[in-house]
């Protein structure tokens, strides 16, 4: 049943800490919390890719003395892709942090509770 | 007003010659007053909705996160060795790695899939930055116009041990980060990283010695046309590479001498380019959430 678990511990810390994001973003009503939830799952991610590139006993993808034997260096498309996972990640914070600036200009709070009642009333008032 | 609209009945039906119906409209009658403990009822019905509401959502969100979990550990507990050569390490990652630096000049295999392999990926990296900090700059920008003034954050220009650990430090963190951007092809780093460093040094700069001697170094203008600069001369290199490539012609670029600092063909530049823009982008972003404009 749990065939690999125990060597593949850094795998599974790195999606605890996933999960952890997502319980973040499910539990909590702010909306500061709920992007740190999010940074979070992001970091288990790339946790996860750069543990799945690892080999032992080879060396980081840097060419070093012109030898170019592939059985001497770790995988190099995690890393890679780690990469463009950063740049998306920071790009949807800056916006969703963007907008969270312009949701509490309007409601003075940043529960998403009180945001949908004060946001009801209004249509209603209307 | 019942007299009123039987008047207008029967003249119209007088002008269009039949016979409108001519029944008695009937008083409107005002409502009746709810009765209050009715309202009241209400209220307390939709606490308790809410109430339920939540209690649903809990549950439901206990059982989600427990269920992800463990299907991602039992995945976890399925997938090969950690550490141990695996069977998806042979076709790509192979190429990649034995041919990579004769093809493409570069000594840091990752920069050479970023920027040569798949350097389309990378342009599309640098537009979400560039579509991030354009959406930032329309949520967050005041002008004189709008006339609101942000809530002032806590004024930390010309504290002592900043401005003077600034002194010492902000020439230091910009070595680095024109070392890591030029060194993208023969050691770790590169573009994004360079371009974070130097942001970084931007924004110690702004927030230490104030806004006005940033200012000076990045004004708008600077900002607009690095950005769009930097970008255009992405978009037409790769656009150039990838025609002649395509079509199996000759690039006029050389490899040079894997190692060389002046190697690798376009990669260089295109690091430097991807840089300015990264270092543009963290500045604006921090100015935009600090003070709304430049």
């Amino acid at each position: 049943m749990l065939g690999n678990f125990i060597h593949n511990y850094e795998e599974a810390v790195a999606l605890l800490l996933f999960s952890i994001g997502f319980v973040t973003l499910l539990f909590h009503r702010n909306m500061i919390r709920k992007l740190i939830g999010m940074n979070i799952m992001d970091s288990g991610i790339y946790l996860f890719l750069a543990s799945l590139g690892y080999i032992y006993d080879r060396r980081a993808p840097i060419v070093e003395d012109g030898i170019t034997d592939p059985s001497k260096y770790v995988n190099p498309v995690p890393a890679s892709l780690v990469l463009t996972g950063i740049v998306v990640s920071v790009s949807v914070t800056a916006v969703m942090l963007a907008l969270a600036v312009r949701l509490y200009e309007r409601y003075h709070t940043l529960n998403l509770d009180e945001i949908y009642e004060l946001s009801r009333r209004r249509t209603e008032h209307r | 007003m019942k007299t009123m609209k039987n008047d207008i009945k029967s003249k119209l039906s007088a002008w269009l010659n039949f016979d409108l119906d001519l029944d008695e409209v009937p008083e409107r009658t005002p409502p009746k007053p709810k009765a209050p403990h009715r309202s009241k009822l209400l209220i307390l019905r939709r606490i308790q909705n809410e109430r339920v509401h939540r209690a649903v959502y809990a549950l439901l969100a206990v059982f989600c996160s427990i269920t992800l979990a463990a299907c991602l550990l039992l995945t976890v507990s399925g997938m090969p060795r950690y550490g141990e050569d695996a069977e998806f390490m042979d076709t790509v990652t192979y190429e990649y790695l034995a041919h990579g630096m004769e093809y493409t000049g570069v000594v840091n295999i990752v920069s050479g899939i970023i920027l040569e392999y798949r350097a389309f990926d990378t342009l599309g990296e640098s537009f979400v930055l560039f579509c991030a900090v354009s959406c930032v700059l329309l949520l967050l920008r005041r002008d004189g116009a709008s006339g609101k003034e942000p809530p002032a954050m806590r004024d930390i220009t010309g504290d002592p041990i900043l401005s003077s650990s600034a002194r010492i430090l902000v020439p230091l963190i910009f070595v680095f980060g024109i070392y890591v951007l030029l060194n993208g092809h023969l050691s770790p780093g590169g573009g994004f990283s360079g371009g974070a460093v130097l942001g970084a040094g931007l924004i110690i700069i702004s927030s230490a010695f104030g806004e006005d001697v940033s200012g000076r170094i990045i004004t708008e203008r600077v900002f607009k046309t690095v950005t769009t600069a930097a970008l255009l001369f992405y978009c037409v290199g790769k656009s150039y590479t990838f025609f002649t490539g395509a079509n199996g012609l000759p690039t006029g670029i050389g490899n040079g001498t894997p190692g060389d600092i002046l190697s690798a063909g376009l990669i260089l530049p295109l690091n430097i380019a991807v840089g300015m823009v990264v270092a543009c982008t963290v500045y604006g972003m921090y100015r935009m959430f600090g003070k709304g404009r430049f």
